[in-house]
């Protein structure tokens, strides 16, 4: 399972990167793009949409289903990852790079405590197993 | 949770299990998008024991049959298969099955997994008047692969050293290749030609091994219950408990054609016929996704932003890459060509209803 070191997760599989300032860009892990498998379709926010941390943001589906990606934290969509509509197969194929859903400008930094480490979330995938 | 013959060799293909009606089976072995389009292109095997089976023999055994299915058994010929639904006296659709005509006497019925128990009970019930007649359960003792596609017939040949190109659709034989007996039958779900192989639970991996290991050069590989989904939609072949339940009569789905009415008497027959007299108000229809959505079970259906109908299954189809689905909507609507729209979560998307299957096979000769 890759779980890189730089990055920030929550327990619902997403991953957060700080960019600059109080900007940051969200994805899910591999564990979770390995999980769905087969991803054909993504729907994202639109920019400028207020965010609530834990609450549903965006929709991946897979061929069988379609499931609620969560935002990790709260704050105003800045960016979207256009390409995911024409290739949705990007986060099956680089979940923490090309695969990126959505930049967020967090309106409240105190938020990013409660997000977990690489050590954290790597011991709860396998307190899941 | 109970678990096939063949769930040692699942989890040796790194099949992800799931739990499907109490039964533990192999979703997908590599992708579901692979598995689809290796049963379109070559061939894929697919574990299928899961599936109701029970023996009904006696002398009353045809005039049993003929008092519970819909469809006609009286024309079949020993070892020629059927397709009927199983109906209640309002005429819902209680399960549909496939009707093996094993002998003069014997017939051997194949059911939905999640409908075993129910459908076993009201047989049971259904039997009472008949007093010679033997209803066994016979699920566990035996198995069912299915080798599908289009060179599911020359890798059968390569297997068993017979080739079976004889069996017409919907016909099976008995066959023997040394202390393994089996019965081929030309049946399958998935709009491929194939075959049905049912065998003797404790034979079934035996079976199931030399399959795969015969044709596995020629690219042979397991096939989930993922896409075996995505393609008997794509040959719009109705699933049970998505596009018709109880609540619903063969005439409002796409399978009017199992009902027949000439027959003298079925459960079911009064309250079909005066469905028929007063007209179906609702219909089956096939759809395309004009953009990207996909649609799923439920999703409402709308026409000029009132409700139609819901979709009963949706899938994103591998073979086109478009969502595609059925879905019952109000007759009046029910025209290929017709715009809809499909609401999925917040947002409508267009689609278009279009003939149905979506997909249908070359016939070779």
């Amino acid at each position: 399972m890759n779980i890189p070191d730089e990055l920030q997760y929550t327990k619902t599989h997403e991953w957060v990167k700080k960019i600059q300032g109080n900007e940051v860009s969200i994805g899910i892990t591999d564990h979770a793009q390995h999980q769905l498998q087969d991803i054909v379709y993504v729907e994202l926010p639109s920019i400028g949409r207020e965010l609530k941390m834990g609450a549903p943001c965006a929709v991946v589906e897979s061929v069988k289903a379609a499931y609620d990606i969560y935002a990790p934290l709260s704050g105003k969509v800045t960016k979207i990852n256009q390409e995911l509509r024409e290739s949705p197969q990007l986060i099956n194929e680089d979940p923490y790079g090309k695969g990126w859903f959505l930049h967020i400008e967090i309106s409240n930094p105190n938020e990013l405590a409660d997000l977990l480490s690489p050590g954290q979330y790597r011991a709860a995938n396998e307190s899941e197993q | 949770m109970k678990k096939t013959p063949l769930y040692e060799s699942h989890l040796k293909y790194h099949a992800k299990m799931v739990s499907f009606h109490n039964y533990l089976m192999p979703i997908q072995y590599d992708s579901i998008i692979n598995e689809h389009l290796l049963v379109r292109k070559n061939a894929g095997i697919f574990d299928i024991s899961h599936m109701g089976k029970f023996e009904i023999s006696g002398e009353d055994a045809l005039s049993f049959v003929q008092q519970v299915i819909t469809n006609d058994a009286a024309p079949l010929s020993e070892k020629q298969a059927l397709y009927s639904p199983l109906c209640n006296e309002k005429g819902g659709i209680i399960d549909d099955i496939l009707v093996y005509k094993m002998n003069l006497n014997k017939f051997l019925f194949i059911v939905n997994c999640a409908n075993t128990e129910k459908d076993m009970a009201w047989l049971t019930e259904q039997a009472k008047p008949y007093r010679s007649l033997k209803l066994k359960n016979v699920t566990d003792e035996m198995s069912i692969i299915a080798l599908q596609g289009p060179s599911s017939l020359q890798m059968l040949k390569n297997t068993l050293e017979t080739d079976f190109k004889y069996l017409k659709r919907f016909c099976f034989d008995d066959f023997l290749m040394d202390d393994l007996s089996m019965i081929i039958s030309r049946t399958g779900y998935t709009g491929e030609d194939g075959v049905e192989i049912l065998v003797d639970a404790t034979y079934a991996l035996r079976l199931w091994d030399l399959f795969l290991k015969k044709n596995e050069a020629k690219g042979l590989r397991p096939v989930g219950l993922g896409a075996r989904d995505t393609l008997r939609l794509e040959a719009c072949f109705l699933l049970y408990g998505n596009d018709m339940d109880e609540t619903v009569t063969p005439l409002e789905t796409l399978i009017d054609w199992t009902v027949k009415f000439d027959k003298d008497s079925f459960i079911g027959k009064e309250s079909l016929l005066e469905q028929k007299a007063g007209g179906v108000k609702h219909k089956i229809i096939g759809f395309e996704m004009s953009d990207q959505g996909i649609p799923r079970h439920d999703y409402p259906v709308l026409k000029k932003g009132e409700k139609i109908g819901k979709v009963t299954s949706g899938t994103f189809n591998p073979t086109t890459r478009k969502g595609i689905g059925l879905a019952r909507i109000t007759d009046q609507h029910a025209m290929a060509g017709e715009e809809i729209q499909i609401q999925i979560r917040d947002n409508y998307h267009e689609a278009r209803i279009v003939k149905t299957p979506f997909y249908k096979r070359e016939l070779k000769k």
